[in-house]
């Protein structure tokens, strides 16, 4: 009689397991065993065919610290991120609150403004490339017939390559923001801001008071992708800069691919790879410790 | 019903039949990419498709790889997987890596017969400088190029100059620049004298002014660079001064991708582009153009581009041996001979030109014997150890000095360090 109750919860045990296994099996093979990997390899030479990898302690790293391609490609990710997060989010805050309201043709606009989101990254960059060519490219021939502006080369110079990238950026990741906000937006209840304006606050007022406070979880979870994606997303670099000129437009990830697989100093890789990994991590607990604070849950 | 049912017994009989008769065939895999516009891929395809259907004992699978950077990156990984291809078409300049990484067999072991070696001593000389290394063969050209200057005959007209001399040094390439760069009223520039693109993989083009100024940027074994030679800063200067101070270039870094395009839209009077891009130029150039050697400085001078066959480790004898066999039949006269009349690559053999469908090819369109006729000039193109690396750097150091955030000598300088420090292990 004794035996029946353990009988069960060592049933219970292995069902619980066997739910488990899939999503641990999955995560296991495709996360942890290769970050592991990749954390071990970080302190190993790379393997050539004709030498195997030997240990070199924290070479790697001191290699890292003192290579100023890799300085320059942390602040221009540093860049990256300050330019493309506030300025996306707040374009998705503008174009939520704008179809959200009834106007003519809204799901025509809700589409259009989500559009961007839909199209793969590299078809983008190709189309923003034709966008952004000297002489010929759809900006010159708007700013030479309107302004007389002599043909410019964004993509070509050190000081606007990367504006020019973060650019798409923005423009591609503020749809997709958007909707995010629209949901939020549907979830406040009317009555809140009915209140506010009985007691005669103006728009900006019910915004800043109301709405904005009530948009702070979607703001979190929002800045916590965007910031995620500004280490994340690096293909239209590809098409557009390949991280020139002069490595002006580099990004943390583009430089872990191309030391990886153009350089083939996998070792090097792994190295970075461990440095992103550590910025990501600590950028997340930041977001989730002293932002949660602040966040208004209902 | 019944006769679905007997037209499916009927298919899958056929099918099984197919799969047994190519398992006794030998399977190839190669891969190749496409660098240039034009119709490169269906013509690999078509000539593979060719050999495979006069050849029932082989079976290629030619795969396009996407770009150089591209294949030889899929090459590279699927070889660390256990599953190389047989052969591939990657850049002769990566070499050296592909030896430092263990993944290449040189191609003497199935080139024993005397017949063999006379026809490995049969392509020209500059293309097997970036194929051969310490005695032994590695690459076998095909895909080869060298950049040429392509020059709007109508744009030389208008501006009063002889439409059919290109210029023929670095002083009269500026002089006519300046005839040719031509300002509409409110002074911005509506066409470029000269076009030298400089996106991806500057050094390529820059090589050109490096050789032309009598200076060689990397030794023959791959380890030692001269990047700081006084020839090349000077060769640097030339370039940047294209844009800063004789202003017959725009300013910054130029893209290689629409450089072709520019100059179809009357963008740029002349250009520097490879010779891959000549058909593609015949096709869509709204206007009489012309094909000239690069421009001399103290030497007419060109580097060599491209690709060669490389045979990788990991294959039986009998694919190697099969895969030696088809590199030697497409590099045939007359397989070359279609392949350069469809891209613009350079035939990798004289006897290529040789051919009676070349010869009228040639006298057609004698603008693709100038690629030929530039080889005497031409240098091995920019390849080292760690070579994408060391490219990589030297690359960096020309963006830094066409887009002014360094003067050349300062830049160059610190390339050549830099390169020191990757290269000194391979001493």
């Amino acid at each position: 009689m004794s035996a029946k109750p353990s009988m069960t919860s060592r049933r219970e045990w292995i069902y619980g397991w066997l739910l488990l296994l899939p999503a641990m099996v999955l995560l296991f093979a495709f996360t942890h065993v290769p970050a592991i990997t990749t954390l071990l390899n970080s302190f190993f030479s790379t393997p050539r065919g004709r030498r195997a990898a030997k240990f070199v302690g924290v070479e790697n790293y001191d290699r890292m610290l003192s290579d100023p391609v890799f300085w320059k490609v942390f602040w221009n990710n540093v860049w990256y991120a300050v330019g493309t997060i506030p300025v996306s989010i707040a374009l998705a805050i503008a174009m939520a609150l704008w179809v959200n309201d009834r106007l003519a043709g809204r799901s025509f606009v809700r589409m259009a403004y989500f559009t961007p989101t839909v199209l793969p990254l590299i078809a983008v960059a190709n189309i923003w490339l034709f966008f952004y060519t000297p002489g010929f490219g759809l900006f010159d021939q708007i700013t030479g017939y309107l302004f007389g502006w002599p043909s410019s080369n964004y993509l070509g110079n050190t000081d606007t390559a990367l504006v020019a990238v973060m650019v798409v950026t923005v423009w591609k990741e503020a749809g997709f923001f958007m909707i995010f906000y629209l949901a939020a937006l549907q979830s406040i209840p009317l009555s809140l801001k009915e209140a506010a304006q009985i007691e005669g606050a103006g728009r900006w007022t019910v915004f800043w008071r109301i709405t904005f406070p009530l948009l702070m979880p979607t703001t979190l979870f929002v800045s916590v992708n965007a910031v995620i994606n500004s280490f994340r997303l690096v293909d239209h670099i590809f098409i557009l800069t390949d991280g020139g000129p002069d490595n002006a437009s580099k990004l943390l990830l583009f430089l872990i691919y191309e030391v990886a697989f153009r350089h083939w100093e996998t070792a090097y890789a792994a190295s970075l790879t461990v440095a992103l990994l550590v910025i990501l991590s600590l950028l997340a607990i930041g977001q989730f410790y002293f932002v949660d604070r602040k966040v208004h849950y209902k | 019903m019944l006769k679905s049912t007997f037209l499916k017994a009927v298919a899958a009989t056929a099918l099984s039949f197919s799969t047994w008769a190519s398992a006794q065939a030998v399977d190839l895999q190669f891969y190749f990419p496409v660098a240039v516009g034009g119709k490169a891929a269906e013509t690999i395809q078509a000539l593979t498709d060719e050999y495979v259907a006069n050849h029932p004992d082989v079976k290629i699978d030619a795969v396009y790889a996407g770009s150089y950077q591209d294949t030889v990156a899929k090459a590279i990984t699927a070889s660390r997987g256990g599953n190389p291809p047989q052969l591939s078409v990657i850049l002769s300049t990566d070499m050296f890596t592909l030896i430092d990484e263990d993944l290449i067999e040189p191609f003497d072991s199935y080139l024993s017969t005397e017949e063999d070696k006379k026809w490995l001593a049969g392509f020209y000389p500059a293309f097997m400088e970036n194929s051969q290394t310490g005695g032994k063969t590695y690459g076998i050209p095909f895909q080869r190029s060298t950049p040429v200057l392509y020059w709007n005959k109508e744009a030389f007209e208008k501006a009063g100059l002889d439409p059919d001399t290109a210029p023929a040094t670095w002083d009269e390439m500026v002089e006519f620049g300046k005839k040719l760069t031509v300002k509409d009223d409110s002074g911005n520039v509506t066409q470029w004298g000269v076009r030298i693109p400089s996106s991806g993989f500057p050094y390529w083009l820059f090589q050109g002014l490096a050789i032309e100024n009598g200076a060689i940027l990397a030794n023959a074994e791959g380890n030692k660079t001269n990047f700081d030679d006084p020839k090349v800063v000077e060769a640097l200067q030339y370039l940047v001064d294209l844009s800063v101070k004789d202003k017959v270039m725009a300013p910054g870094i130029i893209e290689w991708g629409s450089t072709p395009k520019a100059f179809f839209e009357g963008q740029t009077a002349m250009m520097w582009t490879s010779t891959g891009n000549l058909t593609n130029v015949r096709d869509n150039a709204p206007f009489k153009f012309g094909v000239a050697m690069l421009p001399e400085k103290a030497q007419r001078g060109a580097p060599t581009g491209g690709g060669n066959f490389y045979l990788f480790k990991g294959a039986s004898a009998e694919q190697n041996k099969a895969a030696v066999e088809f590199v030697q039949w497409i590099t045939a006269p007359e397989q070359s001979a279609k392949w350069t009349m469809a891209t613009g690559y350079v035939a990798p053999r004289p006897e290529t030109w040789d051919t009676e469908t070349m010869k009228a090819y040639a006298a057609d369109f004698p603008a693709v014997l100038v690629a030929r006729d530039q080889l005497e000039f031409a240098k091995a193109e920019l390849s080292t150890y760690q070579n994408q690396r060391v490219t990589g750097i030297f690359n960096d150091a020309l963006a830094a000095a066409i887009t002014g955030s360094k003067d050349p000598a300062t830049a160059l300088k610190e390339a050549q360090a830099q390169a020191d420090g990757i290269l000194a292990e391979y001493r």
